[in-house]
């Protein structure tokens, strides 16, 4: 049977000019138009935001629990990407 | 007339207007179609109620005896306010709603438009902050009739029959009297003869995408510009003033 | 089985290290169901909450106060939405939530079977029950299922004002004259019991209360949270020149807490089962929101499906 209740959708609001678009939580719409205009409602009340994004839910993937170990913690000792491994004399300044 | 009378009353039927449509909304509270829409409507209701007490509070001071904006929203009698009876009218079903806030968003889209470029400085701060939100109401009420004019067969069905019985109390938006005349000579407000025909194309070309018929022309109510109201104003009063009236002169 | 196993160890350690449960994390069925349960449970209290307040918004007394009550009643729909969302996390639908409210498995704070008579109980209501629900709520956001944690917090930053926005109603009133400062006073006679039992039965004598501890589900028990509301709502009280109608209220200099008096926990649970004033009316309110609305969701979706298909061929 088809579902008769409106879907799911995840909401991202930029909150100023400049600053990425963070995850402020989800809603249920009909469609884009509507979803945007519900996330002005429900999610910028307070004047939390300058830009809105929506995205179906069912449309996003994420990495799996079971995969932490093998996804994240390889990067956890490459402290070579850091710019604390480098030494420089003080004498050359900040860089 | 004098300007300063005509200027009061003219800001009385904006205020009217804005808080009676407002109070009107604001009964969906917790009964709205989906939760997101009670949000929704309630913002629109917010914002009309925001803009009645900027008008009332000018009107007060226009008027120069000390009224405040509650004086204004709660102690007058039926006859002495001034709002378009299309806002009185009872929510009804949803699509009853929204073809009422559609209808009455494209005139008050128009006319603040227009009042923005006031020559009267207050008119035209209150009309250029308004004019966002109206803006915002108009893309709502319309996406709404088009979600409901093209949705399904019934939805189809019912929100004919809302514009359909609605029609009638349009005219009434448009009525000139006195006052009018004075504030569109002094350059305050527009002439509410130039909107209408903006009015009805902007009015046919939604209701067309919409796959809706427009409701045929005849016999208009009248009467709002007088205080000459609908059986409704009195209920909503009722509600509305029950506690000013029930407990004169305190404070809350 | 003995993968199993090494997920419930990573769980409790979890639980244990303060480490957020996330949606799609292994979590034992029983937790799923607890979390669940009470997330559905809060987010039909704040839509079923509007009602009562929202019998007041078309007489609210003044344009400053019918605003500020529109705003807040406003909030309690969003948050009833953030908080059917997080339930939504562990695969129950809100279509299927709401069902469960209308058909009566699901349950709702008890408080808003009890009815706003009065303007004072829009004071009372936002000072005693949203300072009651901001006690509970303020725990809740270290509640160790991250998406109920993140809406706890979001609720809270904005159920500052509604807690002050019915103190100030009642501090007018106070202010005002005999008739007024009567009505504040009758509010808090009819409100002030029932606020002490929001926070539910005793902990002894509470089916979920150690469990839900247990898994930090929930950070303090019944009994302490509803101490901490005591405490910290005498004195206000007092600035209003109002009396709690408990005779037993006493400071325990000793324990550094107020001693009160009995709740009257036959009709707690009487009310629970749908014996309170007003349990009929706001399911029915919520039921008639349901149908009357079921045309105006199925247009919607007809309408999107329209255009998609439409947005297609153009394409094509």
């Amino acid at each position: 049977m088809e579902r008769k209740d409106w879907p799911l959708w995840e909401v991202f609001v930029r909150s100023k000019a400049g600053l990425s678009h963070k995850h402020a939580g989800s809603l249920h719409a009909p469609d884009a138009e509507m979803a945007i205009s519900n996330a002005r409602d429900v999610y910028t009340r307070r004047n939390e935001g300058v830009s809105i994004w929506v995205v179906e839910s069912k449309h996003i993937h994420s990495t799996l629990e079971t995969d932490t170990e093998s996804m994240f913690d390889p990067n956890a000792d490459k402290i070579y990407r850091h710019p604390t491994f480098y030494d420089i004399p003080d004498e050359v300044g900040h860089m | 007339m004098e300007q300063k009378e005509a200027l009061f009353n003219y800001l009385l039927r904006l205020g009217d207007n804005a808080a009676i449509l407002g109070h009107k909304l604001s009964e969906w509270c917790g009964h709205g179609p989906e939760l997101e829409e009670d949000i929704a409507v309630i913002n629109t209701a917010l914002d009309l109620l925001g803009h009645a007490r900027s008008l009332y509070m000018y009107a007060g001071e226009v008027e120069g005896k000390g009224r405040t904006e509650d004086d204004l929203a709660f102690l007058r009698i039926e006859r002495e306010y001034r709002n378009a009876l299309i806002c009185e009218l009872p929510n009804g079903h949803y699509g009853d709603t929204i073809a009422r806030q559609f209808l009455f968003d494209q005139f008050n889209y128009l006319l603040f438009s227009e009042l923005v470029n006031s020559k009267d400085e207050t008119v035209a701060a209150i009309a250029a902050k308004a004019i966002k939100e109206i803006r915002y109401h108009l893309r709502r009420s319309m996406e709404w009739t088009l979600r409901l004019g093209d949705g399904t067969e019934e939805s189809h069905k019912k929100i004919q029959e809302s514009f359909n019985d609605l029609w009638s109390y349009t005219g009434d938006l448009f009525v000139e009297d006195e006052s009018d005349a004075v504030i569109v000579a002094a350059g305050i407000g527009p002439d509410l003869n130039t909107i209408l025909p903006i009015w009805r194309e902007n009015v046919k070309a939604v209701l067309a995408e919409a796959t809706l018929e427009m409701p045929e022309d005849g016999w208009m109510h009248s009467g709002s510009k007088s205080g000459r109201h609908t059986e409704h104003m009195g209920h909503i009063l009722s509600e509305l003033q029950y506690m000013q009236r029930a407990y004169p002169g305190c404070e809350w | 089985m003995s993968e199993e196993k090494d997920l419930q160890a990573i769980f409790d350690k979890k639980i244990e290290n303060e480490v957020k449960i996330e949606p799609k994390d292994w979590m034992p069925d029983a937790y799923r169901k607890n979390v669940l349960r009470q997330m559905a449970q809060h987010a039909h209290s704040e839509v079923v909450g509007m009602l009562p307040e929202g019998n007041w918004i078309a007489r609210a007394p003044s344009m400053r106060r019918k605003v500020a009550l529109l705003a807040k009643i406003q909030d309690e729909a969003g948050h009833g939405l953030y908080l059917y969302s997080a339930a939504e996390t562990l695969g129950k639908d809100r279509d299927t939530l709401v069902r469960e409210l209308l058909e009566g498995t699901a349950k709702y704070s008890s408080i808003f079977n009890y009815p706003a008579l009065t303007w004072a109980d829009i004071g009372a209501v936002g000072w005693l029950v949203d300072g009651a629900a901001i006690v509970n709520q303020i725990m809740l956001q270290k509640t160790s299922y991250g998406p109920y944690s993140r809406a706890m917090i979001r609720i809270c930053k904005e159920e500052s004002f509604h807690q002050r926005q019915g103190y100030e109603i009642m501090l007018t009133l106070c202010r005002g004259t005999d008739e007024q400062k009567a009505m504040a006073q009758d509010a808090l006679n009819r409100f002030w019991w029932p606020s002490l039992m929001m926070f539910g039965p005793s902990d002894k004598d509470s089916p979920h209360s150690a469990q839900s501890m247990a898994w930090k589900v929930k950070r303090m028990g019944n009994d302490d949270l509803r101490q901490k509301f005591i405490d910290q709502t005498v004195k206000q009280a007092d600035f209003l020149g109002l009396t709690i109608p408990d005779p037993e209220l006493k400071w325990n200099e000793e324990k550094g807490q107020y001693d009160w008096g009995q709740i009257d926990w036959e009709e707690f649970f009487n009310v629970i089962k749908g014996n309170g004033p007003c349990n009929k009316e706001r399911l029915a309110a919520r039921q008639a929101a349901y149908d009357n609305g079921a045309w105006v969701r199925e247009a919607a979706t007809a309408y999107a499906k329209k255009k998609a298909e439409r947005k297609d061929k153009e394409a094509a």
